[in-house]
């Protein structure tokens, strides 16, 4: 297994609140990973130090063979680490398109004098921009809600479109933060179907996620926080028996 | 055929630009030419706050400042106050430039303030320069101070002066047409550079901030470096109307930026339409004129209907400014010409 991402010993304390404690583990290329916990286990915050939303008090990762540069969120997205959120954050007052064309911000180049001028090279990317853009909301099958203002979209489509927002900025490494929350059975299992596509298309996935049955199902290893320490890593099936794990996560009916 | 109806309309609008001083000059006076100048640096200053406040959300409310380095720029290199003369060309995009690093100088501290607070230094901001040049006369006279500099050279396009009437084949077109048509032209170029940045990854980018700045961030948007291009954009609009002002008036005075001039294009702003270009140009151009309107046909008006004047028509001005701010908010809380997604978005607010 090739490692994609390395994390060593993360550590971030909120005043008297050690949400991380020494957080290692690795992420082979190609894998969805999964990252469950209870309320407050600190997955989300491993999230915001992994983007660099947050910066981390101790520890470092490494991402595809490289130290990752986490002092600023758009140079981790630019390394090749998209992120979701929990609490979906689209572009509530730009269309659909408009929202996955800022997702390609990073993998383009116009500056002032490009769009003042408009000369031939800005003209191409911002169609090439455009384009994409509309692949990436026919890959996750909202296609024809393109110039429906993001605000509008049903609860399941704007899942949807924070995904393709994501997949705009080519990520190796896609993170998704409760990707399911909210969701109906029919809307989980069409979720389901694109993350198995992501990673059928060369991607590799993290997820949080609070849905066990969708975790232990579709993970190929999963990690286990417990008030920030991570107390499993490991296949399903080993993670679903941890005695720890089932302490203080799954409960009874899970083991 | 499908080529000839916007051509016929960009010829029909330039022809009534142009011939709009004579109507205007003709039937009412050319002090209203005077003012339709004065609504044009209006109209600068609005689409340049428009990027600040209207794409990338960020509330500025010491935007004259900027304004006021233009034109005091503009002021020293061509006055006998130093004994320079440089020419307008050269001193216009220097202005542009200058203010646009000011622009980034207070953009840079208040990267990370929003709303209320951000709108508390910037005012702070406005009011320092204006402070400084008030003062900045004594131990070393850098600015005059109060009185301000005078005798400022005259705005020139190619070594006409613009304070000289022009004769065009027999006409005599007077100096103020003239600057209508310098100011008209350089409005126009704002226009134009506001769509093209808004329509562009730029654009995208500063209203992805205005709608959520984490989530800008997390699509790889060096909201730092955006930001205080939104600023340095804004400024630089803000600089060259200053610059204009100065060679336009041939006199500058600190109490001509005062708080009330950023209120003033503030509202400009958000009566037109936030984040809307036709919208900022129309509220700047109704800002800019029906004040005017009103301090020169409230005191007749009185005369006529009561046969003496009651209210004194400057503050009869204000009131009127004041009732139709209220108005405005009440009934167009998006703008008199919200962009379609605005009004929307304030629809479905009170909708819910």
């Amino acid at each position: 297994m090739t490692p994609l991402l390395e994390a060593k010993g993360i550590s971030k304390r909120f005043g008297g609140v050690q949400a991380l404690k020494e957080v290692s583990l690795t992420i082979a290329a190609g894998e969805i990973y999964g990252l469950i916990g209870p309320n407050g286990a600190g997955k989300t915050s491993f999230f915001n130090v992994l983007t660099g939303l947050y910066s981390a008090d101790a520890g470092a990762f490494r991402f595809a063979g490289k130290p990752l540069d986490t002092g600023s969120p758009h140079r981790v997205a630019s390394a090749g680490i998209s992120r979701t959120f929990q609490n979906i954050r689209l572009f509530a007052n730009m269309t659909a398109l408009e929202n996955v064309m800022v997702g390609r911000h990073i993998r383009s180049r116009a500056g002032v004098i490009g769009a003042v001028l408009r000369d031939g090279a800005t003209r191409r990317e911002e169609a090439a921009i455009a384009r994409r853009a509309h692949e990436l909301l026919a890959y996750v099958g909202i296609a024809e809600r393109g110039n429906d203002l993001a605000s509008q979209l049903a609860y399941g489509d704007q899942r949807r479109l924070e995904i393709a927002r994501a997949l705009a900025g080519e990520p190796k490494l896609l993170a998704l933060d409760e990707p399911a929350a909210g969701m109906n059975a029919t809307e989980t299992a069409a979720l389901r179907r694109l993350i198995v596509g992501l990673r059928h298309d060369g991607l590799t996935v993290l997820l949080i996620e609070h849905d066990v049955k969708l975790v232990l199902g579709l993970c190929d290893r999963v990690a286990v926080l417990d008030y920030g320490e991570l107390i499993a890593e490991d296949e399903p099936e080993a993670v679903r028996r941890d005695p720890r794990v089932v302490e203080a996560y799954l409960g009874a009916n899970y083991a | 055929m499908l080529k000839a109806k916007p051509f016929a309309g960009v010829l029909l609008a330039g022809l009534a630009l142009a011939a709009l001083p004579f109507v205007v000059g003709a039937g009412m006076g050319n002090a209203w030419v005077r003012v339709l100048d004065f609504a044009l640096l209006y109209i600068m200053l609005a689409l340049g706050l428009n990027i600040v406040v209207g794409f990338a959300g960020l509330l500025d409310l010491g935007y004259i400042a900027f304004y006021a380095i233009g034109a005091y720029l503009y002021a020293l290199l061509a006055s006998p106050h130093f004994g320079l003369h440089w020419p307008a060309w050269a001193i216009l995009p220097l202005g542009a430039a200058v203010a646009g690093l000011f622009g980034i100088l207070l953009g840079a501290p208040t990267l990370r303030l929003r709303g209320d607070y951000l709108a508390i230094v910037t005012l702070g901001f406005g009011e320092i320069i204006r402070i400084f040049l008030n003062n900045l006369n004594s131990p070393v006279n850098i600015t005059n101070g109060p009185q301000g500099i005078a005798r400022i050279d005259a705005l020139n396009v190619g070594g006409h002066s613009l304070a000289q009437p022009l004769q065009f084949f027999g006409l005599s077109i007077p100096g103020i047409y003239l600057s209508y048509y310098l100011f008209v032209f350089l409005a126009l170029a704002i226009i134009f550079i506001t769509l093209r940045l808004e329509d562009s990854r730029i654009g995208r980018a500063w209203v992805a901030i205005r709608e959520d700045e984490i989530a800008a961030k997390a699509c790889g948007i060096n909201t730092r470096n955006i930001k205080l291009l939104a600023f340095a954009m804004g400024a630089s609009f803000g600089g060259v109307a200053g610059g204009l002002f100065a060679g336009f008036q041939e006199f500058v005075s600190p109490e001509s930026f005062s708080l009330m001039e950023s209120v003033m294009v503030l509202c400009m702003v958000v009566i037109g339409g936030m984040g809307h270009i036709p919208g900022v140009i129309l509220g700047g151009l109704l800002l800019a004129v029906l004040p005017e309107a009103l301090r020169h046909g409230a005191g007749p008006a009185q005369q006529a209907l009561f046969g003496r004047v009651l209210l004194d028509p400057e503050s009869l001005r204000i009131l009127a400014f004041g009732l139709a701010l209220i108005l405005v908010m009440i009934y167009r809380p998006a703008g008199l010409w919200p962009s379609p997604t605005r009004r929307r978005e304030f629809a479905k607010a009170d909708g819910s």
